[in-house]
């Protein structure tokens, strides 16, 4: 086995802060970037969560809201979506939990371009700034969708044509520069800053999934970032990349020969590989958060590593099944249905090893598992209804329905949440030295996980009878019965049920920081990196004097004939069989 | 491959692995190293796609070529050949100050680094000249793709050799002032580097834009366009 050649870094050589504005607002600390990016990303979180309570307010009860006209519907579906994939999921997960927990968990002092680090999260914070500045602009935010086709988003009718479409494509830019410069320091920290001994598969699986999502975002935000460029000149300037001759409003336009599709195509270059990477951090994540409660090693570790990287890769393959009904060559849809079902493999995999960990485990249904075990359901009922879109014939009637709404918020909105939870509530005594709440901590998961289904279940229904999305009100249609605006209500109330509930999370973060519960150190006696350091919490630096050693991977858990059912990954083999003579346990010896 | 090896471990069994310790300057080059390689394969990927895009335009029947007849402007493209010189030139004087600071010999490494700034700065020059001409010949950016994936291209390749520079200043004052003898070299290795995948991808830009129509088909019936 080998391992990456390391050095020492000394404490002495970090950059130490010594005044306010170096240790809370320009921090290079990778920690306190860490909170920036979490505190802002679920700040921004939260208006988007609102927009969708309105959306709901408008669905639920149509006609009853005079404040929601068809105009601000369409920005509020737009910006809930783009805010929650980008500004909340791929920043929280990344910039938040890649922050926190790369450096700590692979045994480094921090990042290892601290100063990148920091102007990641102020790009992040100014690309968050400029998007919310597109709510005050005349016209309001683009309402053109997340998806922003051209050439209707650009065009007058669209809400948000004027300024709101240019802010957007503005702070997607901004953002993507702010991505690239925090992944280079993701990538180069696990490649080049890992603690002796912590050979890459030792790392935890959190990581794994953060260092591949990382590497995904890298090769995968580019296409976006060509595709607003090129967007933004013909609205800007002028030009005809994507815009064709078309006569809008009775005036025949400029533009000339462009092609739409084109920018579909490299919209979801970008938009599949995004689906992955928010799912892989969470992926990764979850894998520890199941191991730690229940008390045993991953199941399948190797198998879960390759799983993530063959979903990496296979993830830029399968971009066209968001494109079936775009009018593009049938035999694409051939390619990239079976591209697709194949995906299905290395992720059905990774569903059996975290059932199969918990299967004899010794299970304790602490709050971040029962999020986990909630992930677990929510992931594996949105992953089945892929299979169903990812086919091109049973995609076609589905297409733009309720349908597709339900699948991927189950998917890619409600699982990766679970885990943020999850991963909150189990790193939360790290971070803080506090543990939340625990009543109200169940009381959150409860209402959360029920909630969810009765605004997900049913919308599988609606899609099935084809109500369409995206639509401001029905209206009188046939093929829609009356009840289907009973359960329309009904899930309105549902998401706004879970929508308050969230409030209870946050009201118990807050109350807990002052006044929670102490936490001693390592709290859930997990092994991997971040809960064994000298301080806790970390300060800055991660290790006072000297960088820590690893001597095993990160799931001895309920190691037959040791003492305690954990070894830390910092624990030599010596140390646990003197631990062991000393308190008379019979050592089974080596555990090949 | 050593990458297949690393997934093949089992690191659920105990083992003595070998620990090689190496000192910090050499950490500090392996950093900027793995950096620089994701950072030239974003860059890449960028271009690339661009290049899809802008192959994927050329078949539209709008689309009119620089190149292919007498009356084009690129169908003699003497002076984009001139800013390729440059370039070049640029890119030979970073790799002089890259082997001059490996060697020690640090005045010589900073006379490549000016000479390197100078080319790079009349590389830039030109391209600004190109512009202009072409503008006053009438091939505005809106008046066809192909003038539009002109500038568009140009410009962006434009920004990343800016980048260069204000990288290869930051190196050039911090070695100015600490007189950081081993950062310099590592610094202005990565430079060097960095401005040979710009020239490299100049070269692909320089053919694909003074390319004619035939070309372009070929080309788009190649990939499949």
């Amino acid at each position: 086995m080998s391992y990456t050649a390391i050095a020492d870094q000394p404490e002495g050589d970090l950059h130490d802060p010594d005044t306010f504005i170096t240790k809370y607002i320009y921090s290079q600390d990778h920690k306190v970037i860490a909170i920036q990016y979490t505190v802002t990303a679920i700040a921004v979180g939260l208006v988007a969560l609102v927009l969708s309570g309105l959306m709901r307010l408008q669905l639920g009860f149509p006609d009853t809201f005079s404040f929601i006209d068809p105009s601000n519907y369409y920005q509020f579906i737009t910006m809930h979506g783009m805010i929650m994939v980008i500004y909340l999921l791929t920043a929280l997960l990344l910039g938040g939990f890649g922050n926190y927990l790369i450096p700590l968990m692979v045994g480094a002092r921090d990042m290892v371009f601290p100063f990148l680090n920091m102007l990641s999260f102020w790009f992040y914070f100014v690309s968050v700034i400029v998007l919310m500045a597109s709510f005050f602009v005349p016209g309001g935010p683009t309402g053109a969708g997340w998806t922003l086709y051209p050439p209707q988003a650009i065009l007058e009718g669209t809400p948000g044509s004027d300024w709101g479409i240019i802010l957007m494509l503005v702070s997607l830019t901004i953002f993507i520069v702010a991505f690239t410069m925090g992944g280079l320091n993701y990538v180069t920290t696990v490649l080049q800053a890992r603690a002796r001994g912590m050979s890459l598969m030792r790392m935890p699986l959190t990581i794994w999934g953060i260092f591949v999502a990382t590497i995904l975002g890298l090769l995968a935000f580019p296409a976006l970032l060509v595709s607003a460029i090129m967007m933004l000149m013909d609205k800007v300037v002028g030009t005809s990349f994507f815009m064709p001759a078309l006569v809008s409003m009775g005036e025949q336009l400029s533009y000339s020969g462009g092609s739409p599709i084109l920018f579909q195509h490299l919209f979801w270059f970008f938009g599949h590989p995004e689906v992955y990477i928010v799912a892989l951090p969470a992926f990764g994540m979850v894998s520890d958060v199941l191991a730690v409660h229940a008390r045993k090693n991953i199941f399948g570790y190797r198998m879960m590593v390759w799983a993530i990287v063959a979903i990496g890769g296979l993830s830029f393959i399968v971009w066209a099944h968001h494109m079936y009904v775009s009018g593009m060559n049938p035999y694409f849809g051939f390619f990239f249905a079976t591209t697709t079902l194949i995906i299905a493999v290395p992720t059905a995999l990774k569903v059996y090893n975290w059932v199969l960990t918990l299967y004899r485990g010794n299970i304790h249904l602490r709050t971040p598992m029962l999020f986990a075990i909630g992930f677990i359901f929510t992931f594996t009922h949105g992953g089945l209804t892929g299979l169903f879109l990812g086919n091109v014939v049973i995609d076609l009637p589905l297409s733009d329905t309720y349908f597709v709404v339900a699948h991927f918020h189950m998917v890619m909105g409600v699982s990766p949440i679970m885990v943020l939870f999850a991963a909150i509530y189990h790193w939360f005594p790290l971070v803080s030295g506090k543990h939340l709440n625990v009543r109200l901590s169940k009381l959150h998961f409860w209402i959360t996980f029920i909630g969810t289904y009765a605004i997900y279940l049913p919308m599988h229904y609606l899609g099935f009878l084809g109500v369409p999305r995206r639509y401001y009100a029905m209206g009188d249609t046939d093929f829609i019965p009356a009840s289907a605006q009973t359960l329309n209500a009904n899930i309105t109330i549902a998401a706004l049920i879970v929508g308050l509930a969230q409030l209870i999370f946050i009201y118990n973060v807050i109350i807990s920081l002052s006044k929670g519960k102490k936490s001693e150190p390592n709290p859930w006696d997990a092994t991997s990196l971040e809960w064994q350091t000298p301080d806790f919490p970390p300060k800055h630096g991660n290790w006072g004097k000297t960088l820590p050693v690893v001597y095993r991977w990160a799931y001895d858990f309920s190691v037959p004939g040791t003492k305690y059912d954990f070894i830390p990954q910092n624990v030599a083999e010596e140390d646990v069989e003197k631990e062991n003579s000393n308190a008379g346990v019979e050592s089974t010896g080596d555990k090949k | 491959m050593n990458f297949f090896r690393t997934l093949g471990e089992k690191p659920w069994l105990a083992q003595a692995g070998e620990i090689a310790v190496i000192n910090n300057s050499e950490q500090n080059i392996l950093k900027g190293k793995t950096a620089l390689k994701f950072l030239l394969a974003v860059v890449g990927v960028i271009f690339f796609l661009f290049t899809v895009t802008f192959l994927s335009r050329t078949q539209f029947p709008d689309f009119m070529a620089l190149s292919g007849e007498p009356w084009q402007p690129f169908t003699n493209p003497v002076q984009l050949w001139y800013n390729t010189a440059a370039l070049l030139l640029g890119g030979i004087g970073l790799q002089g100050a890259k082997l001059s600071a490996k060697a020690n010999h640090f005045n010589k490494a900073l006379v490549g680094i000016i000479i390197g700034i100078f080319f790079t700065l009349l590389f830039l020059v030109g391209q600004l000249l190109v512009w202009t001409q072409l503008y006053a010949l009438g091939y505005v950016l809106t008046s066809n793709p192909a003038n539009s994936y002109f500038y568009l291209f140009t410009a962006v390749h434009g920004l990343h050799i800016l980048g260069g520079l204000v990288a290869l200043s930051y190196v050039t004052f911090q070695f100015i002032r600490k007189n950081g003898v081993a950062r310099l070299s590592s610094g202005i290795s990565l430079c060097a580097t960095y401005w040979h995948f710009l020239f490299v991808v100049w070269l692909l830009l320089f053919a694909l834009l003074t390319s004619s129509p035939e070309t372009y088909k070929t080309i788009a019936q190649l990939c499949g366009f």
